[in-house]
């Protein structure tokens, strides 16, 4: 019975206590860089798009929300004719992001994002990409990868060996 | 002379029906407003906010639900028992609203001042009971079912004491009539007095109107929503101010049985009553924010072997002092 009034009482005390609750839309919480919200496609440091339209993002989403299709240009590089993510059903998982091997897919800390529309949560890639790199600086995907594509043949990349003769055995 | 009635009486019916109206509407938006404190009070005792973004203060909170409930889909089950379905939420509404007829708000404020007062209050909070044993009958759920076996069970056993912790403060005025009750109280407060029959009042009417913690008839981790699981729309939005109505009724009988309803020095009457009467409605939230269900079996053991006794000694003592000093 003591015990009931105790608690009693200690709840009382409570009215004198700060609140937790943070006040949303006036008071903004601290989200880490790191937090997953919005997705962006970022561009590589000289400015060109890092997506590659390999789709391995698309395969890793859970929820298979992103919707790639490839386009090559002259030079035989690929780059995405459409890059579309539903956000209307994107987890926020990231999974996207570690598939990338390109660094070209992010997520951002930004959720607002509300639509009154469910279509227009469908996200194109003109509403995706920015025009800066995001998290990775100076990362150029074709300048260290062994691909050869316009203007850079094997072996040209950076820290890259020339590519070695199969056909003959002398070193 | 009008419609064959004599003036000054004339007058005085439509002066009662107006003061009646004003009171039933007063009542009924208090009701209302509840639900908003409560969940203010709620949020400040769980060291959140609670409702604070329509109007000021979050008030209109509670407009805002209204119109929401009226424009849900009131969905009858067709398995249900239709005509008591319906009836049930308006018995409790009904029963509440009665109650508060025979209520002295002053000495000049009230509806009716029946010399029978508090035999009536008991007699009606007994039939609002009808209210929820019928709606968990109706909805014939199993969940509303239990909802509605166990409110029986738990107001046949809490108007027991509710009635015998009452009589010591009827010995002392010597009267049922609420007026004369609290006017018996003008040298000293019956909760002085009678502080047993308080507490045991103060238990059993907490039951009674089923609050937290002997809310076990609307027990949301066992019964889903107890008796009222099949209602929806404005029929469970009755049953909702019902028992926001049963708060402020249970305070108010408090004040006026215990703590000299409207008696009190400087300011008005009426002002001394919603003072006296808004503490026990915040303290009823109170309870709700601190304390935790008891088991089925322990609110009928406790009732029956602690509450009970101490009610019996209660009256026993009174009357005994009562006949030594008269
Ligand atoms: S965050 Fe997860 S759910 Fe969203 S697009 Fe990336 S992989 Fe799919
Ligand atoms: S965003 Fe990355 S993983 Fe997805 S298609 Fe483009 S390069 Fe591939």
């Amino acid at each position: 019975m003591l015990s009931i009034l105790r608690t009693i009482w200690m709840i009382f005390l409570h009215s004198f206590r700060k609140r937790d609750t943070v006040l949303y839309p006036e008071e903004k919480p601290y989200l880490p860089p790191r937090y997953r919200g919005r997705i962006v496609l970022t561009r590589d440091p000289d400015g060109a798009e890092r997506c590659v339209a390999c789709n391995l993002c698309s395969v890793a989403c859970p929820v298979d929300c992103i919707s790639v299709i490839k386009g090559e240009d002259e030079s035989g590089r690929w780059y995405p004719d459409t890059f579309q993510i539903n956000f209307s059903r994107c987890i926020y998982c990231g999974y996207c992001e570690e598939a990338c091997p390109t660094y070209a897919i992010q997520l951002t800390p930004d959720f607002e994002m509300g639509e009154f529309d469910r279509q227009k949560m469908v996200y194109e890639k003109s509403d995706l990409t920015i025009s800066g790199v995001g998290k990775r600086p100076g990362y150029n995907f074709y300048r260290v990868a062994g691909m050869a594509v316009g203007g850079k043949d094997k072996g040209e990349a950076e820290n890259e060996a020339e590519p070695v003769d199969v056909k003959t055995l002398l070193p | 002379m009008i419609l064959g009635v004599p003036t000054d009486t004339f007058v005085n019916a439509l002066l009662k029906g107006v003061e009646t109206i004003v009171i039933l509407f007063a009542v009924v938006i208090a009701a209302a407003l509840l639900i908003w404190v409560e969940r203010r009070l709620l949020g400040l005792w769980q060291d959140r906010y609670g409702p604070n973004r329509v109007g000021p203060f979050g008030i209109l909170q509670v407009a805002a639900d209204m119109i929401k409930i009226f424009f849900k889909e009131d969905w009858i089950p067709p398995f249900a028992d239709k005509p008591v379905f319906i009836i049930a939420p308006a018995v409790i509404l009904l029963t509440s609203l009665m109650t508060f007829a025979v209520v002295p708000f002053t000495a000049t404020i009230g509806v009716v001042d029946l010399n029978i007062g508090l035999l009536f209050m008991l007699a009606m909070s007994s039939l609002g009971v009808y209210s929820v044993i019928l709606g968990g009958w109706a909805s014939d759920n199993k969940y509303a079912m239990l909802g509605g076996l166990r409110t029986a069970a738990q107001m046949i056993s809490y108007e027991v004491f509710m009635g015998l912790a009452l009589l010591g403060v009827v010995m002392l005025a010597g009267s049922f009539n609420l007026h004369t009750i609290v006017e018996s109280q003008a040298g000293l407060w019956n909760v002085v007095t009678q502080f047993p029959s308080f507490v045991i009042f103060l238990i059993a009417g907490c039951a009674e109107i089923h609050r937290a913690p002997f809310d076990l008839p609307e027990a949301e981790q066992e019964l889903t929503a107890g008796y009222h699981t099949e209602y929806s729309g404005m029929k469970f939005g009755m049953f909702f101010v019902g028992e926001y109505l049963g708060i402020v009724l249970i305070s108010s009988l408090i004040t006026v049985l215990f703590f000299g309803g409207w008696l009190g020095p400087v300011l008005p009457g009426i002002v001394w009553f919603l003072i006296k009467t808004g503490f026990f409605i915040l303290f009823f939230v109170l309870l709700r924010a601190a304390t935790v269900r008891p088991r089925y079996d322990q609110l009928m053991s406790f009732g029956w072997k602690i509450l009970l006794p101490i009610a019996l000694a209660n009256v026993a003592i009174t009357s005994a002092v009562v006949v030594a000093t008269s």
